[in-house]
Order: structure tokens, then C-alpha cells, then sequence
């Protein structure tokens, strides 16, 4: 007798062999629809081929081939043998049996998978609170398995690892050209492109933080080292500033006076921003922490709550401006090769930052 | 809207806020932090909140608050306020209401 499982069928007497891919069905199935995402029905209702072969070969037992010989044409004969009729029933009754005992494995197979994937994706996020950079792909999100994968969330995820990607290579080619000979044109070019690319990411982000602030303050989209420096969902612009100026060694008496200023009034706009923050946080918690805790209820202050959280994302945009216009005025300041040298400068920070958090994630993992 | 060109030039330099606008709160800190005193009107504790509200809309303000207002002219929201600091044509303003 026939097995339900994906079984070689061995060659019958007459030596025919008919490829028995259908106990495989089930399998197969399940392969292409965890592809498409579809994995709530069993695309394919099989009636094993062999069954037919079997009917031939009891039909007719001289018959040295396969195939439908004409007279025992299988309708015509079931209606003049009711025999026939019985046998026919029968096998459809032990096809049916195979059919459902199949179709139990590969939801079996299916439930399994599930249980895998949802583990997978707790690995993924717990990884990831630690720090690991962990690039998220859209496996999660067309398998549907995470409420709380949000997809402008995971379409920023995806378009950020571009950006990276762009930037190193734009990184790349300013090491090279300032390290040749490159006409003021084409390297006017380059800046503008490198700042343009900067300015990207600013729009990127405020897409973001209308679909989850608390995702874009957070930085988890960052490496740990850069999460470590990080205000305001970002890079401090103090911070630029510092990391570039050491790079210029000759100044003018009115850039070094421009500089000045610039440094003076950034951190003064950061100050006034950081200071917002920390009353957005006061009034925050005063608002959560309402009325009387302990008694269970909540939703009041919790409504309350949501209100003023929409003001995080006004504070996210305005620091993204700050980023912005801090790049615009250095760049406003500098000569061509200088905002090159000052570009390249910051690029290879942030590059060296991501180093920093792989190295160190690697050495956690090392055995003690 | 008279009541607010009336409340605009009050002061040197004035700003329409909010009690619960912490992005207002930050523009005054900024301005305190270049020694300037600015005059803070919170429009959600004035009976005519709306009104206040639409002129400074009509005025070219994309949202109601943060307003500042230098010398009685509208000078913008938070935006404007940090892009022209950061360019140096903040100080130059506020230079003739310093305390």
C-alpha cells in the first residue's frame, strides 16, 4: 500500500514508473507559499497519479505499457461493472484519507515554522536593544507576525541602510579626489551632492517620526556609539562643530570670526532646545503620574498624555533643522576644499563610530 | 487683527505662546540666553484664544505658536528664529532691547 509521505514509488511490474512528485505536494507548497506569503491555504488538492496506475494495471494485467487502453476505458467500464464502482469508491476513499493525512503534516510543518519565526523575530529585537546594528529586511513585516512593526518604520529601516550605503561610497570619492588633483568645478559638485545627501536624511527622518517619534528618538536605527552621543533623535551640531574645525589650518580673519559666531550660537539654539525637552519631559510625567496612582485606572491621563506627545515630533524636526543649518552655514563659511576636507572629516567620524559599535559587539561575544 | 498688532509691539521683543507649548518655551529660553526679556503672551489663558489664533495664522505664522514679534514686525516661529541665529542676523535685532 501506498504511504502518505514523500515516498519513491518503486517501478510496478510492467515497468512502468509514473514520477511520483505529488506526495511531495504538500512540501512543495509550503516552500513556494512561505515565499509569497500566503500560508493559509494549501494551493494544490492532489489525487495521486499511481492510483490511476494501479486500475490500469488491474484492469489489465497483460498489458505490457502504460497508458489508456482504449477498451477498458475506465467510465465506459465502471458503468457496465459495478464492481468496478465499489473498487473506484474505495480509492477515492483512500485517496481522500492520504489527502487529509498529508494536509495534517504540512499544517504540522506550517505551525512549527510559525513558532520558529516568532522566536527568530524576539532574537532579532532583543539583539538589537543591546545595541547590535541589525539591518531589518521585510521578512518580518510580509509575514505579518509583529503588530508592532510599523511599515514606515521598516521602509526608513530599509532606506536608511541605502543611505549608509551612498555615503560611504560619496565618502570614498572625496578621499580620493582631495588626495588628487580635481578642478574647483566638478569638486564644488561633490559637496554639494555630499550636503544634498545630508539634507536627504533630515526629510527621511521626519517622514519617520510622523510614523513612530518615539522610533526616531530612540535611535535604534543608529549603531550603540553613535546612540551613545545622540540628542534629540541625532547628531548634537556641537558636536559637528567640533569634530570639523580641527581640520582647517588656515582660516581667514573673518571665517575665524564667522566660525565663532557659529559655534556661539549653536550651542545656544541646542541649549534652548534641550531646555524645551526637559519641560516636555516635566509636564510629560506630571501629566502620566495624575490623578491618583494605585487605583487602576488611567486612561485620562494616558489621553492626556497622547496629546503632548505630539510635540516630540515638532521638537525632532526642529533639531533635524538645527543639523541642517549648521551644515548650511559651515559650508557658507569655507571655501570649496575646505567643506570637502570638512565633509570627508565628518563622514569618516560617523564611519569610525560604526566601527567602534561592531568592534565592540564582537568583543562581547567573545568567550571569557 | 488690532488686538493682536496692539499686543505685538508691547515690547521690544514679544512672543505668542502657549503654557503647554514647550517649543515656545525654548524660543524664550534662547531669547533670555542673548539677554533679552521677551514679553510672553499665553493666548490659551486669553479668552479670545481663537481669534489670536486665525490673525496669527493670517499673518503668514504655518503654526499659531510660537510667534515672535521684534520690533512689532513678525519675524517667525521656531524655524526662523534658529535659522537667523545661526546666521548671525538674530543679535543684530534684539541688539536695541537688550536689559
Amino acid at each position: 500500500m501506498n504511504s502518505t509521505s514523500t515516498h519513491f514509488v518503486p517501478p510496478r511490474r510492467v515497468g512502468i514508473y509514473e514520477p511520483v512528485h505529488q506526495f511531495g505536494m504538500w512540501g512543495d507548497s509550503f516552500k513556494s507559499n512561505i515565499g509569497n506569503g500566503n500560508m493559509n491555504t494549501p494551493t494544490h488538492i492532489i489525487i495521486p497519479n499511481n492510483q490511476k496506475l494501479d486500475n490500469n494495471l488491474s484492469e489489465d494485467t497483460s498489458h505490457g505499457t502504460a497508458g489508456t487502453p482504449h477498451m477498458f476505458d475506465q467510465e465506459a467500464s465502471t458503468s457496465r461493472h459495478p464492481d468496478k464502482i465499489q473498487r473506484r469508491l474505495a480509492q477515492n476513499r483512500e485517496a481522500a484519507r492520504k489527502s487529509r493525512l498529508r494536509k495534517k503534516a504540512y499544517v504540522q510543518q506550517l505551525e512549527t515554522s510559525r513558532l520558529k519565526l516568532i522566536q527568530l523575530e524576539q532574537e532579532l529585537d532583543r539583539a538589537r536593544q543591546q545595541g547590535f546594528y541589525v539591518g531589518n529586511g521585510i521578512e518580518t513585516n510580509s509575514l505579518g507576525f509583529s503588530e508592532t512593526m510599523n511599515p514606515g518604520i521598516a521602509a526608513f529601516e530599509m532606506e536608511y541602510g541605502h543611505w549608509v550605503e551612498e555615503q560611504n561610497r560619496q565618502i570614498c570619492e572625496l578621499r580620493t579626489v582631495l588626495h588628487g588633483h580635481i578642478n574647483d568645478v566638478e569638486l564644488c559638485l561633490l559637496v554639494e551632492t555630499a550636503m544634498k545627501h545630508y539634507f536627504e536624511l533630515f526629510k527621511m527622518k521626519s517622514t519617520a517620526a510622523k510614523a513612530d517619534v518615539f522610533f526616531v528618538m530612540s535611535g535604534m536605527w543608529k549603531t550603540s556609539a553613535e546612540r551613545f552621543f545622540l540628542w534629540i533623535g541625532g547628531f548634537r551640531p556641537s558636536d559637528l562643530l567640533k569634530v570639523l574645525l580641527p581640520h582647517f589650518d588656515i582660516l581667514t580673519d573673518q571665517q575665524i570670526l564667522d566660525v565663532c559666531n557659529l559655534r556661539q550660537s549653536c550651542q545656544q539654539a541646542e541649549d534652548a532646545l534641550t531646555q524645551g525637552m526637559e519641560k516636555l519631559q516635566h509636564t510629560l510625567a506630571d501629566c502620566v503620574a495624575g490623578g491618583q496612582l494605585g487605583e487602576g485606572s488611567y486612561i485620562p491621563q494616558v489621553n492626556s498624555a497622547m496629546d503632548r506627545l505630539e510635540a516630540l515630533v515638532s521638537f525632532v524636526n526642529q533639531a533635524d533643522h538645527l543639523r541642517h543649518e549648521t551644515l548650511q552655514q559651515m559650508y557658507r563659511i569655507l571655501t570649496t576644499r575646505q567643506a570637502a576636507r570638512g565633509l570627508l572629516a565628518l563622514g569618516e567620524y560617523f564611519q569610525r563610530l560604526r566601527a567602534l559599535s561592531s568592534s565592540w559587539a564582537t568583543r562581547h561575544r567573545e568567550p571569557t | 487683527m488690532d488686538k493682536v498688532m496692539r499686543m505685538s509691539s508691547e515690547k521690544g521683543v514679544v512672543i505668542f505662546s502657549k503654557s503647554s507649548c514647550c517649543l515656545s518655551y525654548a524660543v524664550q529660553v534662547l531669547f533670555q540666553d542673548l539677554g533679552v526679556s521677551p514679553k510672553i503672551h499665553e493666548i490659551d489663558k486669553d479668552p479670545e484664544c481663537r481669534e489670536i489664533e486665525k490673525a496669527l495664522m493670517r499673518l503668514g505664522c504655518s503654526k499659531p505658536v510660537p510667534a515672535v514679534f521684534i520690533g512689532g514686525k513678525l519675524v517667525g516661529s521656531t524655524n526662523e528664529v534658529m535659522s537667523m541665529h545661526l546666521s548671525s542676523s538674530l543679535v543684530p535685532l534684539v541688539k536695541p532691547y537688550l536689559c
